[in-house]
């Protein structure tokens, strides 16, 4: 299976990493979708195999002071990745560190995702309790690349010379880079705590610790340019759509193929399960080059 | 001599430094509680609307959601260059429907133009009824007041102006309120399986007062050709009163008076299309409390959580102009790339035939995977 899909990675591969407004010393780096018509020719046998072969894992990292998120978590979105795991940093026996402190309880995380299930998956994502992925979206984002490349995307924001992923977007890690992100945790002390005036966010943490390993944040669009991974809920972005232009008519706020929306209540997500997995207009139908059945055993989507 | 002066300095110095931490105490406080109270304000800006009283109509809007500017999702076709819309396009020609949609002039720009930004212009032909004109609207002016105690006659009359001027252009007619989303295509699978030259029309039907049920008046309703006939007749030879104000009862009453049918609205596994409310107030449990009248009135039995919704719904109804852009994304962009969708229904057999028919001739394929 996995030979299969790594010799069509390779036959058809032609990854397109545009390079847009270089500023002074910056270099932006985005990704995009791969193109239909490479696959027009490719059989449905071979499709439903590539779409099985792109399998993300996810990891659900944070606090939450209402409970109920972490079950409705299990019961929406989760049920679309090939596995997912929660942890709950309040947790006082997360892998037992005694530590408040979210870029050791983020380190401690990833390695130990890596080091159980780092054979088993080839794209691990992180994200926050409040945030809802479209998993289906996020495979057909990634279905052309390789994941023995380094890959780190998501919804990325420069910070002085830093581009990093922002963690309210939620965060892609290809197989590589969880390989190169572990050897440096395991071995050297570069990835310990950079802050040095006040306390720099964990997803600023990371960036910098897997930019000694050489892999560099992307960000996700899609064929338009658009983000992909949202920060904020789709009624604010909205609302910050129209506010920003109160005497026009503004094109769509959002994405057809969007991964993540963040800033949900448990109550949200439960309604985007039907909004997206089931609402939709008859008679509109796409010729899709992936498959994805719905999850066994489930009745919201 | 210094020495004393100093000392006095010294403690007036602190006496100052003491008044300065007061003052900035207090600041400080006040800073803060303004603070969390504009924050919280940003917090959830969800109105309740959940009236107690199934004809309780819209309170006066006091312009806290009111949305400048519009947006259009449709102006990125792109995004759409692999979407087949054979279907919903021969559809379009073979159901052919009227919307008119319940405004008032003080509603135009803060609901009714969302309404025309998303969900109106899939109708056949849409027009807004208020009760004065508006050319540059465009609006119909009934010459009525507005106000609750009007609603009936402002529908009568609406009725009568789309009898007068628009009845061969449409088969069936659909009522709808200013914050009622409407999927077009949605309604017109439902009605591809009726003629429009039977009396019957469709809604969330309500089992109370009337013996076949009457239609949610928020939820929308949409009556047949030979419907809209017999209502129009039936205030010429005075069959049904015209006054009332409880506009959706009324209507009601005059079509059992008159033998237009209440239809079944629902889908082929029983769950409602016509919404009253938003879909979150369907789909989370113990959203609507027991003692709503909701459960009450429903003429099938009521459902809470997933069961409670078609995917192919209809309608929702209590829409604010946020919401109305967020279902138009939901329902027309926003997808799972590549999902097999559970539920899998499909068009009547002559519908089908016809379709593929006039596709043939054209040579091209009708696609139905992943629909």
């Amino acid at each position: 299976l996995g030979s299969i899909s790594w010799v069509l990675i390779t036959m058809f591969g032609q990854i397109h990493i545009r390079h847009r407004g270089q500023t002074e010393d910056h270099e932006h780096h985005h990704l995009r979708p791969a193109n239909r018509n490479d696959f027009l020719n490719t059989s449905k046998v071979i499709l439903v195999e590539l779409s099985k072969s792109i399998r993300v894992f996810c990891i659900i990292f944070g606090e939450s002071e209402d409970k109920s998120y972490w079950a409705v978590l299990k019961e929406t979105w989760t049920k679309h990745c090939d596995k997912a795991e929660l942890y709950n940093t309040k947790n006082d026996n997360l892998f037992n560190i005694e530590s408040n402190d979210r870029w050791v309880q983020m380190r401690t995380t990833y390695k130990y995702v890596f080091e159980k299930y780092g054979d088993n998956y080839n794209w691990f994502f992180l994200a926050l309790p409040t945030t809802f992925a479209v998993i289906e979206n996020l495979k057909y984002l990634l279905f052309t690349r390789d994941a023995s490349q380094p890959f780190y995307l998501g919804h990325t924001v420069v910070s002085g010379d830093l581009e990093y992923v922002t963690v309210e977007g939620g965060i892609v890690l290809s197989t590589e880079s969880m390989k190169r992100l572990n050897r440096l945790l395991n071995n050297s002390e570069t990835c310990a705590d950079q802050s040095v005036i006040w306390k720099l966010s964990e997803d600023k943490q990371l960036a910098i610790c897997l930019k000694y390993a050489g892999v560099h944040a992307e960000n996700a669009e899609d064929y338009e340019g658009r983000d992909v991974f949202n920060t904020k809920p789709i009624a604010q972005l909205i609302e910050e759509a129209l506010s920003n232009n109160p005497q026009q008519v503004v094109e769509g706020c959002c994405s057809d193929l969007a991964v993540t929306f963040n800033g949900l209540t448990p109550q949200k997500m439960e309604v985007m399960m039907y909004g997206l997995y089931r609402l939709r207009a008859f008679g509109h139908y796409f010729n899709d080059t992936l498959v994805f059945l719905p999850p066994v055993g489930s009745e919201n989507d | 001599m210094s020495e004393i002066h100093f000392r006095e300095m010294a403690s007036k110095s602190w006496l100052n430094f003491l008044t300065f931490l007061c003052g900035s105490a207090i600041g400080f406080l006040l800073c803060s509680q303004l603070f969390s109270i504009l924050l919280g304000e940003q917090g959830d800006i969800q109105p309740n609307v959940l009236h107690n009283d199934p004809h309780a109509r819209h309170s006066d809007d006091n312009g806290q959601n009111h949305l400048e500017g519009e947006m259009n999702f449709n102006a990125d076709s792109s995004q759409h260059k692999d979407e087949n819309t054979d279907i919903a396009e021969n559809l379009y020609q073979k159901v052919k429907i009227l919307c008119w949609v319940m405004t008032g002039p003080q509603n135009l720009e803060k609901k009714a133009k969302h309404v025309k930004a998303t969900w109106a212009q899939r109708c056949n032909k849409v027009l807004f009824m208020s009760s004065e004109e508006n050319k540059d609207f465009p609006a119909v002016g009934l010459k009525t007041k507005e106000g609750r105690d009007q609603l009936y006659w402002k529908t009568i009359k609406a009725f009568q102006y789309v009898h007068e001027h628009y009845l061969e252009d449409a088969d069936w007619f659909l009522k709808a309120d200013d914050d009622t989303y409407v999927i077009l295509d949605n309604l017109r699978w439902l009605l591809s399986k009726y003629d429009p030259e039977e009396p019957i029309y469709f809604g969330r039907r309500f089992k109370p007062y009337v013996k076949q049920g009457y239609m949610s008046g928020g939820a929308g309703y949409v009556l047949s050709k030979e419907a809209l006939k017999r209502f129009v007749d039936a205030f010429k030879t005075d069959k049904c009163t015209h006054s009332s104000s409880i506009e959706d009862l009324a209507l009601g009453r005059c079509m059992e008076i008159i033998n237009v049918e209440a239809g079944d609205s629902r889908d082929t596994t029983g769950k409602e299309t016509f919404h009253p409310f938003v879909p979150e107030h369907h789909l989370i449990k113990g959203y609507l409390p027991r003692t709503f009248w909701y459960w009450n009135y429903n003429y099938y039995p009521p459902v809470e959580g997933p069961g409670c919704c078609s995917d192919l719904a209809v309608s929702f109804h209590y829409v604010d102009s946020t919401t109305m852009y967020e279902l138009e994304y939901l329902v027309y962009h926003l997808r799972p790339y590549g999902y097999l969708y559970r539920y899998q229904p499909t068009l009547p057999e002559d519908i089908l035939k016809e379709i593929s028919q006039a596709n043939k001739k054209e040579d091209t394929k009708v696609k139905l995977g992943n629909p």
